[in-house]
This record gives C-alpha cells, structure tokens and sequence, in this order.
C-alpha cells in the first residue's frame, strides 16, 4: 500500500486531481508590497489556534455564574497545561484581532477592494463584526471582576442607541443586569453562533480570493514576478506562523493571563476599569464628549457618528468609484491615514488615563 | 521584470548531502516541535486526578479509620469539616469552623461534646452551641458510605 | 348538657309534670351560662375595684388603666389579691373594709413583704409557676437595696421599682422591665441621674459606659440575650457589686477559660492583696471594650505599664508576650499576603490556605493565654504557629517559583521554535537556487 496507491483510490472518488492541478497552478504576485499578503493567512491561522485551544477550553469550562470562574481555576491549577492553553486563547485572540487590523487597513490602502473584489470586502467587514463579536463574548466567559464590570459598561453603551438601545441591552443582557443569564447567553454566542457565521463568512471570503486571485496594486501591474504558492509561498506562510507560535509562547511566559478576583455582581466597580484594547478608542472617544450637544446626549451622539463611521467603511468599494484618480487617492489615502492615527492615539491615551 | 531566486549559480551539484541534512534537519524539527504541541494537547485532554472544581462532596476517612467515640478532620474545599463517630457508631459530619471565633473544633471523647479550645465553646453530638460563647450550631453535613469510604456532602 | 341533666329530650313533646320544670331548668341553666361567661371575661364576676377606679383621673385611675396588661390578673387574679377588700360590693367603703382584709397602699418599707405574701409561698407559687423561686424577698434583704431599706431609707429600689406596680409583665415578655434588654434602662432609672444619687456615695455614669460597651453591642446590635446586662454581674434580687476577690468568678461565669487562667496566675494574689478587682483592673467594668492587642505589652497604650516599668519581670513578660503575638500575626499576614498574590495568578494553593487556619487558631489561643502572664504558656501555642505560617509561605514562595519555572520553560522552547523558523527559510533558499520561481 503505497502512498501513490492511495492517491490513486481517492482520486478516483473525490476528484482530488483537478484540486490538486489548481493547487499548483496558484501563484502569488511579488513586488515591494506583497509582504502584505501575508497578513489574511496568518489572520486565519490564528484563527484556527482560537479554535483548537477553545475547544480543548471547552473541556472543562461551565458557563454558569457559580462555576464559571472556578472551572477556570480549574483548568489553570488541576488541568495537566491548562494554564498554558488558556493563555494561550486569551493572547492569541488579541493578536489575531491585530493582524485583522493590519489586513484590513492594507487592503485599504492597496485600494484592493475594487471590483471585482466588492464582495470579499464585504465578507471581510463581516468577519471584522465577528471577531469583534467574539472577542467581546469571550471577555465575559472567566467571570472575574474585571470582565464583568467591562461587560456592564459596554452592554451599557449599546443600551445607549436610540429606540432600539434598550432592546438591544436586554437581548445582549438576556435581562435588565449582567447575571448568570448573562454568561451563558455570551457562552451560547461565543461557540456556537459566531463559529458557525464565522465558517460561513470565511468561507465566502477565502472561496473569493481563490476565485479572483491576489490584487496587485496599479504600480506594479506591469511590473511584477509571480511565485507558485506551493511550495513557496507556503513556506514563507510557514515561517510566519511558526514565528506566531513563538510569539504566543513568549507572550504566555512574560504576560500569563490572571485569574483575577471572581465577580461580585453587588460589590461596587473598581476603579479604572477599560475594555480590552480594541475598544479602548471608541471607550475613550466617548468619554471626551461632552456631556449634551445641541440638546442631545453627548453618549448617543458618539455611538451614532461610530455607526455612521461603520457604515462608510463598509459601502467604501460603492464610493470609491473612480479608485485610480490622483485626487481620489489622495482623499482616500487621508481619510484612511486620519482613521489609523485615530484609534492609535485613542488607544494610547486610554492606556495613559 | 523580477524574479526571486538567487544570483544563477544552480546549487545541484552540492546538494545531495547538504539537502538531505537539511530535510532531515527539518523533518526532525519539525516532528519535535509538532510532537511539542501536541503533547500538552493530549496531557490536557487527560482527565486530571481531581475531576471537579466545586467540592460539593469529599471522601472525609475509610470505613475502618474511625473507631466509635472519636472525631476526624478533614478538608472540605477551602474549609475544614469534622467527621464523628459516635459511642454507639453512628456517623456525623459538620463544619468544624467554631461559629464564635472561627477556631478549629475538636471532638472530646470524654465529655462526648464537639470543643473549641480557644474559649472554651461546647456542641452537642446535633452541633448545637450548648455552652461557651459560640452564637450560632454547626453547619451540619451529610454522611454516606460508599464502600469502603466514606462521603460527606454539603446538605 | 341534656344528659348530665338527666332529661330526655321525647319528654318535653309530652305536656306539663316534673319532665315540663326539668326542661325549664335546662333552659335557665343554658341562659346562666351564657351570662356567667360574659361576666367572667371581665375578671372575677364583679370587679368594683377595676369599675370605680377607671373612672378616676390621674394616679388615683392609672392602676385600674395598667391592669389589664398585668401577669397577675391574666393568671386570674386581681385587685383584692393583694390589696384585699372586696370587688363585689359598689359602696366605697364596703368594698375597702380593713373586716375583709383590706390593706390599703403598702408603705414604701413594706413592700417587699408584701409582694412576699404570695411569691415566698412554695405551695402556692407551684399553682401559678412551679419553676419560679421562692426566695426573692429573703435575696432581696440581702441586697443594698434590702439593707437601705432596712436602715430607714425611702429612696431605695423595692419590687415595684423595678418591676412595675399594677401592669407587671413576665419576664420573658419583651415589652418587660425587666427582659434582659430592656434591665439596664430600668436600673439607669435611678442610678443614672446625678441629682438623685447625690446621698449615695457612687458614680451615676454605669449606664453611659455600659451602652458603649462589647456587651451592649452584643445584646443590643445583635439581639444575643445571652450577652450580661446589670443584673448579669450584679445579682437580680440580691443586686450588690462582687467582692474584689470574686470578680474573676463573676466574669469567669462566661469567661471560664480567662477566668481560670487568671486565678492560676501570679496576678490573682497581688491584685486581692493591693485591693485590685480583678479582670476590671485591666477591662474596666461598665465600659468593657473589644480587647486589641495593644492592651497588652509596654507600648503607649498597654495596660501592663500602669502598673510594671522598665527591668521588672513582669515588664519583660508583657513585652515577650506582646512580641510573640505580633510575630505570629506577622506570619500570618505575610503568608496570606503571598498566598493570594499566587492566586490571583492562578496557581492552586487552597491546601496552604487550608493549613494557614491552624495558625489563626493558634493566635485566638494565644491571646487568651496572656492571662497566665507567663510567657512560656504562650509559647506553647505561639511556636507552633510560627511554624505554620512559615511552611505556608514557603508554599506561597513555592507556587510563584512554579509560575516563574514555567515562563522560563516557555523561553527555552521559544529558541526551537526560532531554530525550526530558520530551518524553513533555508529550505526556500535551497528549493528556490533551483530557479522554481516563475517571471513575467
């Protein structure tokens, strides 16, 4: 039974020859930006890290207010690597929101969403949604003081929105108060709805790009080499990921996530409590608001220009109609320049206040 | 017109042995460093010797570990829990956090009464606080055998 | 009723005879019932005392207002069980003829003989309460009240004093002069008010130090009848403060193990024989407060130096013993203080947590023992601790050593995954010398 047998037995029943031709007929461009192909690829590889340690966190986890912190303790003290799975979950998910960034905003640039790639933008905005969706669901999860009050304060700025705030803070809540109800309505979320919209998105998105291909940027049509995806391209992917693996282990060893105090619904929050960084520019943007503008709450006020925001950088491939104008790409460029240096100062100076 | 590879010089003529080392090199790495990952993986998936967090139950002593007329601690998640065993055997478990000051209780076989040394605090065999300066009786919890051990658990 | 009366009902169909007055009968003694009954509820048939009395105005009407709350009267007595007369007559003079027993007002000295009358009497008393003593009067002479009194002095406390005159409550009723939360307002009555002390030689400030006291807080805050009020210390009856020599056994009725130490110690003959009360020398007697541990030792505020100064053995003691306490509590606090650091991270100390409760124990015990004044017996417990709250810190040392182990761990696999990085990319550059790279 040799290995060429059993390709044959397949082949034969799965077609696996007309994958295998695509597979090695795929190429990748190469010029002075193709550095930023890597980014959607390791995006997903964390991706999949996410899913393996959440499954394995799975294991031991229960989603309910009087076990939940301690099934965490659980796994970090009893669980033979427990602690090293579960920092290695909680680390990997912020990377992983990261290299999303990094992705998004060079697609941007690259003005790589332009047809025909409107719908893998589309899809990407989707899954930037997501993973903000998971991230936030899984903050809850550990059931320490520090989760639960960020939780409080986020559920109620969606609260916030008008007519349909309240609404939405009840279903987000599965109540009036962030309870055990709570926790496993985010659990609920976290491993089951959002996987299965995630394989979905990232399905179309991945399906998509093999479809169209890698955009290449309007200075480089003409002059750029290709380099076959496998084994090549695949490799430097590798090299890529297995550096990921080893920032994840640095990160597990230098910064172990905490315990933390377990949650205490009726003890008041502590002081200085931030959500994670990712939502730290839209937290600290709204603390600068003033308190009433033109006779509407200043908080409202906020939560409507970040939705507004979202829905331009959503329909961006409908606006940017003429991409390759000079002064188009000048404005584009700024208004994308002008996002980036926002949430870093943002991020920043929630980080010093 | 770009291409990626090195100035021409084709490298075939070295390679057989320097592109064996090489793959064995990585082969072997890379066994290593898979068999790195999954080896946590498979320790974690393990079931580990305590198999659940909240400790609403503990085997407290063996069957034969105490003669009638004699008292046993035992630790009963963070706290301590006494086990009894009367003069006419029948089996009693209570936390053995004294309600006045958070002593430790003991069980005296003379005055056949759970003691707190500290102030002098007495319980009946019901954990009742019947003399000293204990306000409030013991928590008191619920005793089976199962075999050869035997189970308290949190009433 | 029919059948006690012996009549048949079918006679009464049949007309007149013996069966026609039987039936009559039955029918008045139904109607009498009916009017006895209603007369009872009111008290013995007639009460002429209660009747004319609450018509009056002012003292001469609150007796027959205040009676009705009255143990006495619910037990089925009434006015003419103490004061005598007769409560069935209306004409005033009828009703209170010294012929039938009427007493009148007692007089302030003799009233406890009065109250004597029935509460002295075994016999009688076991109709109404049988575990009630007989011997209040007899404990009451033997009291300073009783023995004022004696003497002549009116403004003394007798029965009525404490108890109340004519709506006296049982003892067990809340709402009681004398339930034990209530004892200490009722003897604050007088011995709280200066001006009315004044004869007496005493302080008037009992009540206000007691109210800030660990007892009062323990039976005021948290309702715990067993905490000792006045009458705890002082006697019910026979009220007089405890000789020097007893207090130790008057605080040692709940305080046994204090008590007991304190009588085996050197400290019991030198404070009888300087004429020092005992546990109050150090605790003070109304105002008792929570004891700290700065009570003991020879800092500022230690008890200890007011009597011991530098050099004496009973100094060093108190210093010794001090320094033992603050080292074991030390430990104690150095362990938890670690322990819950190693927690917080996630590392599994609830074993050290657990064994870290013996030396808890141990300080509780520790700190009655300092009524031995030897240092040594406090040692016995103290030295055990120490060891304790050491081998826990050194488990807490332990848990972070294993979180720093495993971060070390974590960077040396961080190398092989670098070498196996560098391996790959080797890899490429010798796939790619063999031109597999495409142009256009």
């Amino acid at each position: 039974m040799s290995l060429d047998q059993i390709r044959i037995w397949l082949d034969e029943r799965l077609s696996l020859g007309s994958v295998s031709e695509i597979a090695r007929k795929k190429e990748v461009p190469v010029h002075r930006h193709s550095i930023w192909y890597y980014f959607g690829g390791m995006t997903l590889f964390l991706f999949t890290v996410q899913v393996v340690t959440g499954i394995l966190l799975l294991l031991y986890y229960r989603p309910s207010a009087e076990n939940a912190f301690e099934s965490v303790q659980f796994i970090m003290t009893e669980v033979k690597f427990g602690w090293l799975i579960r920092s290695i979950h909680s680390w990997s998910a912020n990377l992983m929101i990261a290299t999303l960034f990094i992705h998004m905003f060079s697609v941007f640039f690259m003005r790589a969403y332009n047809k025909p790639r409107e719908l893998t933008w589309l899809s990407g905005v989707g899954l930037l949604f997501i993973s903000i969706a998971f991230g936030f669901s899984g903050y809850l999860l550990p059931w320490n003081e520090v989760s639960f009050f960020a939780t409080k304060v986020g559920t109620d700025i969606a609260g916030v929105v008008p007519v349909i705030g309240h609404s939405m803070l009840r279903f987000l809540r599965g109540g009036d108060e962030v309870t055990g109800a709570t926790l496993t309505r985010f659990f609920g979320f976290h491993v089951a709805v959002l996987p299965a919209l995630a394989t979905v998105f990232i399905g179309v998105h991945v399906l998509l790009v093999q479809l169209h291909g890698m955009h290449v940027p309007r200075r480089y049509e003409h002059n750029h080499g290709y380099m076959k995806f496998f084994p090549n391209f695949f490799l430097r992917d590798l090299i890529g990921w297995i550096l990921a693996i080893g920032v994840l282990a640095a990160l597990a060893a230098l910064f172990p996530w905490e315990l933390g105090v377990k949650a205490d619904p009726f003890a008041p929050a502590p002081a200085g409590i931030k959500p994670e960084w990712y939502f730290l520019f839209m937290f600290q943007t709204l603390k600068y608001i003033p308190a009433r503008i033109l006779g509407i709450e200043g908080e409202v006020l906020g939560i409507l220009a970040f939705m507004l925001g979202g829905l331009v950088w959503v329909v961006i491939p409908f606006i940017n109609r003429e991409p390759e104008q000079r002064r188009r790409i000048l404005i584009f460029n700024v208004f994308g320049v002008f996002v980036v240096l926002y949430i870093v100062v943002m991020t920043i100076v929630g980080y010093l206040a | 017109m770009q291409t990626v590879n090195g100035p021409g010089r084709s490298k075939e003529h070295e390679a057989p042995s320097r592109r064996r080392f090489l793959d064995y090199l990585l082969g072997t790495s890379a066994f290593a460093t898979l068999g790195a990952i999954f080896y946590p993986i498979i320790r974690f998936i393990a079931p580990p010797q305590i198999v659940e967090a909240m400790q609403n139950s503990v085997v407290a002593a063996k069957l034969n570990e105490l003669p009638p007329n004699s008292g046993k601690i035992f630790k009963f998640g963070n706290k301590p829990g006494i086990l009894v065993r009367s003069a006419s055997g029948e089996l009693k478990a209570f936390s053995a956090v004294c309600t006045h000051l958070d002593c430790i209780v003991q069980y005296r076989p003379d005055t056949k009464q759970i003691w707190c040394a500290c102030h002098n605090g007495q319980y009946n065999m019901n954990g009742q606080n019947v003399g000293g300066p204990p306000p409030r009786p013991l928590e008191e919890y619920a005793v089976n055998t199962r075999g050869d051990d035997v189970v308290v658990t949190r009433i | 009723m029919a059948d006690q009366l012996n009549i048949s009902v079918d006679c009464v169909a049949t007309a007149k005879g013996p069966c026609y007055r039987r039936c009559a009968a039955l029918i008045l003694a139904l109607f009498m019932c009916f009017f006895v009954h209603s007369s009872s509820a009111s008290g013995q048939n007639k009460n002429s005392c209660v009747e004319c009395h609450a018509s009056l105005e002012g003292r001469f009407g609150d007796p027959a207002r205040t009676i009705h709350d009255d143990v006495h009267l619910s037990r089925g007595l009434s006015c003419n069980d103490c004061h005598g007369g007769d409560p069935n007559v209306y004409d005033q003079f009828a009703a209170k003829d010294p012929r039938k027993g009427y007493l009148g007002r007692p007089r302030t000295a003799d009233i406890p003989a009065f109250c004597g009358k029935c509460h002295n009497d075994a016999s009688f008393m076991k109709k109404y309460n049988p575990s009630l003593r007989v011997d209040q009067e007899k404990e009451y002479l033997s009291s300073v009240h009783g023995q004022l009194l004696r003497t002549g002095n009116q403004k003394v406390a007798t029965c009525i004093s404490c108890h109340g005159v004519h709506g006296i409550r049982g003892v067990s009723d809340p709402l009681a002069s004398v339930y034990p939360s209530n004892v200490a307002e009722t003897c604050a009555k007088c011995h709280g008010k200066s001006d009315y002390m004044s004869d007496f030689k005493i302080p008037t400030d009992q009540y206000e130090k007691y109210k800030v006291s660990v007892h009062a807080k323990a039976l005021y805050d948290r309702q715990d009848l067993s905490a000792p009020t006045c009458n705890d210390c002082h006697g019910n009856h026979g009220a007089a403060p405890p000789g020097i020599a007893s207090v130790a056994n008057v605080c040692g009725q709940c305080h046994v193990r204090q008590g007991e130490l304190f009588q085996a110690s050197p400290h019991k003959l030198v404070f009888d024989n300087l004429q020092y009360s005992e546990c109050i020398k150090c605790h003070n007697n109304h105002d008792i407060a929570a004891p700290t541990d700065d009570l003991i030792g020879t800092g500022p505020n230690s008890i200890c130096i007011t009597c011991h100064s530098e050099g004496d053995k009973g100094f060093i003691a108190a210093r010794e013993m001090r320094a033992r306490l603050d080292e074991l509590q030390a430990g104690i606090g150095r362990s938890i203080e670690i322990l819950d650091r190693a927690e917080r991270a996630g590392m599994e100390v609830s074993r050290p947590k657990f064994d870290l409760r013996e030396a808890t124990d141990a300080l509780t015990h520790a700190r009655v023992l300092i009524h031995t004044s030897s240092t040594a017996e406090v040692d016995k417990l103290a030295v055990p601790g120490l060891e304790v709250a050491a081998k826990t810190y050194q488990a807490g040392i332990g848990a972070l050593a294993e979180l720093s182990f495993r971060r070390k761990g974590l960077v040396v696999s961080l190398f092989f995954i670098i070498f196996l990085a560098g391996l790959v990319y080797l890899k490429i550059r010798q796939l790619e010398s063999k031109n597999l790279v495409g142009e256009k």
